[in-house]
């Protein structure tokens, strides 16, 4: 990560200075930094709203019930972590919602299993193997429909905006599945988390 | 085939449906639902705050990124190349634009669907891009900053591995399919 901000940076100044964009680019960082904040506050409320829906559903059991359901899968994805685990359910209410579209409910919950995730790490700032695994899934973004690329194409007029769900659905399945086992790959092959140290980038 | 009336029943009632159920369940469980909600929700501030410093990084840099114009360069640079694997030129954009910024990916979509017209390859191949991956960079941003984990390991690769797979896939099944 070092090297990506540092090359992110500099590469940017140093283009941006050939095309002559160095003006845009330096006034990209005020922009970019208050973006991040803009962002960051407007999660608060609906990050507090599902924060407290996902309290009730773990205390009720809920979250318990959804781990012990999906546990011969994630046995095999998660194989530090319990199988009856709280974190375990909310890995599973994470995928559900995202593959439903729901982008601002899974967002809490995949923080919620983050959080879960982080009692099981042996150094807390490194990531285990468990979370590089739940960010696998989060990042290849599986989604059953594609609701905001529909809505755009609806907009233009497009006849029949559905049929690009079959592809975008071969597409993320195949995409899903390939992230995890090179999640699982790297995880063989990288060295295993160590209590001071962490693991090595 | 019509299922389009089907997926806008689901869209509409996924959400009503979990917080009713996660309410009823709590509530037949005889949990003081109030109580535990607010308890939960107190989260909510820390970790928003908990995130910026970690959105802060990711999202200035990647907006030096493109507002010095490499993400052009790189695909003005590709164009010859990605134009004999049947890639129109302006769908490249998006490839490099979707792991760095959802909303600047979905705003290149509405352009390319605007000009080249709905019934275009470019407005079909696009779609399918955008709808099959996710903002890389954002997720890890998120994800981590909200427990404070620095060291990503190998989660940025997979994802970044994840986005080119997906990039590739769009492109053979969009050829294969419209």
């Amino acid at each position: 990560m070092n090297y990506i901000f540092y090359g992110l940076i500099v590469l940017s100044i140093v283009i941006g200075a050939i095309n002559g964009k160095l003006p845009d680019v330096v006034n990209s960082i005020l922009t970019g930094a208050e973006k991040s904040v803009q962002i960051a506050f407007s999660l608060i409320g609906i990050m507090a709203f599902w924060l407290g829906i996902m309290k009730i559903a773990e205390q009720s059991g809920l979250v318990e019930f959804i781990a012990k359901l999906i546990s011969p899968i994630t046995k095999r994805l998660f194989d530090e972590i319990p199988p009856e685990d709280p974190a375990i359910g909310n890995i599973a209410m994470n995928f559900s919602a995202n593959a439903l579209g729901l982008t601002n409910a899974a967002t809490p919950m995949g923080i919620r299993a983050m959080q879960d995730l982080q009692k099981h790490n042996i150094d807390r700032k490194t990531a285990s193997n468990s979370m590089c695994m739940l960010l696998a899934m989060n990042t290849a973004g599986f989604q059953l429909i594609p609701a905001t690329v529909i809505a755009v194409l609806v907009g233009i007029g497009y006849k029949n905006p559905t049929e690009i769900i079959a592809p975008t659905l071969l597409v993320t399945s195949f995409t899903f599945i390939s992230a995890i086992i090179i999640a699982k790959i790297f995880q063989r092959f990288s060295p295993p988390q160590t209590q001071q140290s962490g693991g090595q980038e | 085939m019509n299922f389009q009336p089907v997926l806008n029943i689901i869209s509409l009632w996924a959400l009503p449906f979990i917080i009713v159920l996660i309410l009823t369940v709590g509530m037949v469980k005889k949990i003081p639902i109030y109580e535990v909600f607010t308890e939960g929700a107190k989260d909510g501030f820390k970790v928003a705050i908990n995130i910026i410093p970690y959105l802060v990084a990711i999202i200035v840099a990647i907006s030096m990124l493109r507002a010095s114009g490499a993400i052009e360069m790189i695909a003005n640079s590709l164009s010859s190349v990605l134009a004999r694997l049947n890639i129109p030129a302006d769908v490249l954009p998006v490839i490099f634009v979707r792991p760095l910024s959802g909303s600047a990916a979905l705003g290149l979509f509405s352009d390319i669907a605007t000009n080249a017209g709905a019934t275009a390859y470019s407005t079909k191949l696009a779609a399918v891009m955008v709808g099959s991956s996710e903002t890389t960079f954002y997720v890890l941003a998120v994800y981590f900053g909200s427990i404070g984990i620095r060291k990503f390991r190998y989660a940025l690769w997979v994802g970044i591995l994840a986005d080119i797979i997906a990039a590739i896939m769009s492109i053979v099944v969009c050829s294969w399919m419209f």
